[in-house]
């Protein structure tokens, strides 16, 4: 099966006065339809901006410094911004963060629904509100026809955020780009949106690319996950055997990190020192001043993804392993 | 809704009370009313007999409330000056500022907002960033400074715009306007640009900077990831939400304008409230004073009332009844 979306060595620059920063260097992954894709990294590990960049909706002067990336085939990373924005919200749609400040304070749910089914879809004032109201109640909220006319502040929290997905997936587009999407939500919340997200994708057989840095919830949701460290992908695989026998030294030392009722470790593992800043990534492989396992070569050359017994890695251990 | 505007009148009713009382005090108790209404050589029989005929032996508070009451009714007294009611005087002169305020607003309010949005929009283009540093010169130079300069060019130089007045004036009932004819216009283009320079600046920086701020939130974001157009977000998802602190600068330099009108009016020789009060402070005319001091306040509240109303029907979370609070 061809993928939905590919992404081929993907960089994203950022110029600034001193220098060329690269956030997210030579990151390639694809995405098959229906398939959930997580992304996992600490915050500033370019996550985020990978997401940003599939979409076309990078902040300048932040841009697309190198490779390719297709939708169905289709080169979509250079197009102009009148194609762009077609694809926007149509074929790809978007959740962010925070559900509190990602719907106009001075706009009633319904108009905001109805304006992003109108910019794509030929339909009359009254067709397109009966599918705001049809796609408010798909999305769960009670007594959609009448808090159509509503603002957002008289919404929840949790509400607010089945809004935000009603209003991304008004278009039934292909891929979905869910950016920390249960983040700002309390934790009793988070997993019905996950869920409804979820249940919603598979009924429009549209895939998902889910971006967090909560490991539980990507365990629990996604088909695969990347790693990022450092604004490249360290470890990509199968959920199961990412999360169970991770590769990369980075990936382990994530997931001894994750606490876990019933172990009855007094201290909780951690991996020593912080993620570079994009202004001083480290020569060779990104982790290696933190890495417990360096050798020779990991200050000199950088690694590229290698095949591992259960995932791709980054990692110089794998080619050792190999080679031995 | 009807509940906030009430709470608003009444607030506007109790600032224009205090406002009054200044005024009071300041007709009352500034020098002697008497010996500025009588000669040299009156005695003080007739003195007396004035103050006891003008109720000046009154205790203060009756004074106070009979004083409200001829303001409510327009009584402001007789002008020491011109020996003639303030109430003439004021309704004679009062059209003129009004509409100098009115056409100056209007024009920093036409140009001031859309360069503005353009500033924002486009950035780092060079024409904004000419226009933002002229703009600077405009919130620098002072009101009097810009007024002589356009005479200088436009009246002496290029004779093109007369230097001092109101030019012809039409009467409508109690109003006179300078808007209905060529000539009047001709004469109101320069003090109105003069008036509202500062204001258009200032009104173009806060456009500018709050658009900024609001094409940064997250909202806009997620409108350009829905795929709306520009357009869509620029006017109207942006701009909107622009417009509440644009409202309330814009609302409280309206009495701004009335107050900078003094130096305009002085500088064009306009024949408004500004220069009637400048003639009145050279001459001590209290009653006048008084009576544009009880005016200038009533026009500040009474736009604030504006404001207050507008920010009601622009921002839907200022509606407070029918607040529905959902759980998830």
């Amino acid at each position: 099966m061809s993928a939905l979306l590919e992404v081929k060595n993907l960089s994203v620059e950022i110029p600034t006065r001193r220098h060329l920063l690269v956030p997210v260097d030579d990151v390639s992954f694809d995405i098959a339809p229906g398939e959930i894709l997580g992304v996992v990294g600490e915050s500033g590990a370019g996550k985020s901006l990978t997401g940003a960049a599939v979409i076309g909706l990078l902040e300048p002067p932040g841009r697309i410094g190198g490779g390719e990336i297709r939708l169905e085939g289709k080169r979509i990373d250079n197009l102009k911004y009148r194609e762009l924005r077609r694809i926007r919200g149509a074929a790809i749609g978007m959740i962010f963060q925070d559900p509190l400040t990602s719907l106009n304070p001075l706009y009633t749910i319904g108009r905001q629904l109805s304006e992003t089914l109108r910019t794509h879809q030929p339909l009359s004032e009254t067709a397109a509100k009966a599918r705001a109201i049809e796609l408010l109640d798909e999305v769960g909220i009670p007594a959609a026809s009448e808090r159509i006319g509503q603002y957002p502040h008289q919404f929840s929290g949790g509400m607010r955020q089945r809004v935000v997905i009603a209003l991304a997936l008004a278009n039934n587009p292909k891929l979905i780009i869910a950016d920390e999407p249960t983040t700002a939500l309390d934790v009793s919340v988070q997993a019905q949106i996950i869920n409804l997200l979820k249940r919603l994708a598979a009924d429009n057989g549209a895939a998902i690319m889910l971006i967090s840095h909560d490991m539980g919830v990507i365990a629990e949701t996604c088909d695969r996950v990347a790693v990022m460290y450092a604004g490249r992908i360290v470890e990509i695989g199968a959920v199961r055997n990412v999360v169970q026998a991770p590769n990369h030294p980075y990936t382990q030392g994530l997931m001894a990190s994750i606490p876990r009722l019933g172990k009855d470790d007094a201290r909780l593992a951690h991996i020593k020192g912080s993620m570079p800043r994009p202004t001083d990534i480290p020569q060779g492989c990104a982790f290696h001043p933190r890495c417990p396992k360096r050798f020779e070569p990991c200050d000199q050359k950088r690694p590229e993804l290698m095949k591992g017994d259960s995932s791709q890695a980054a990692c110089w251990l794998l080619q050792r392993e190999a080679d031995q | 809704m009807g509940f906030l505007i009430l709470n608003r009148v009444f607030q506007a009713a109790l600032v224009m009370i205090v406002v009054a009382m200044a005024a009071f005090v300041l007709s009352n108790y500034v020098g002697d009313p008497i010996s500025n209404m009588v000669g040299q050589e009156a005695t003080q029989e007739d003195r007396d007999q004035l103050r006891e005929d003008l109720g000046l032996n009154d205790p203060a508070p009756v004074q106070f409330v009979r004083f409200i009451g001829n303001a409510l009714q327009g009584d402001f007294g007789i002008s020491y000056r011109l020996q003639r009611p303030v109430s003439d005087l004021v309704a004679e002169r009062l059209p003129a500022t009004l509409e100098l305020v009115m056409v100056s607003a209007i024009f920093a309010l036409v140009v001031g907002i859309p360069l503005g949005i353009f500033t924002a929009l486009y950035r780092t283009f060079w024409g904004s960033r000419l226009i933002l540093t002229v703009s600077l010169a405009g919130v620098s130079l002072p009101t009097f400074v810009v007024g002589i300069l356009l005479i200088y060019v436009f009246s002496v130089t290029l004779q093109w715009l007369p230097s001092f007045g109101r030019g012809e004036t039409t009467a409508l009932g109690g109003w006179t306007t300078g808007l209905l004819t060529v000539d009047g216009w001709r004469a109101i283009i320069m003090p109105a640009i003069t008036l509202g320079l500062y204001q258009l600046t200032l009104i173009l920086r806060l456009v500018r900077a709050e658009m900024l701020e609001v094409l940064r939130t997250d909202y806009i974001k997620f409108a350009r990831a829905r795929g709306l157009t520009n357009r869509a977000i620029n006017f109207g998802h942006a701009l909107k939400n622009t417009m509440i602190p644009v409202i309330t600068i814009v609302g409280l330099n309206i009495g701004g304008l009335i107050a900078f009108s003094i130096v305009t009016e002085t500088v064009f020789q306009w024949p408004g409230m500004g220069l009637l009060f400048v003639q009145a402070v050279q001459f001590a005319d209290v009653p006048v004073m008084s009576a544009y001091l009880v005016l200038a306040s009533l026009i500040f509240v009474l736009t604030n009332l504006v404001v207050d109303i507008l920010y009601v029907v622009i921002d839907p979370r200022l509606r407070t009844e029918r607040r529905v609070k959902a759980g998830v």
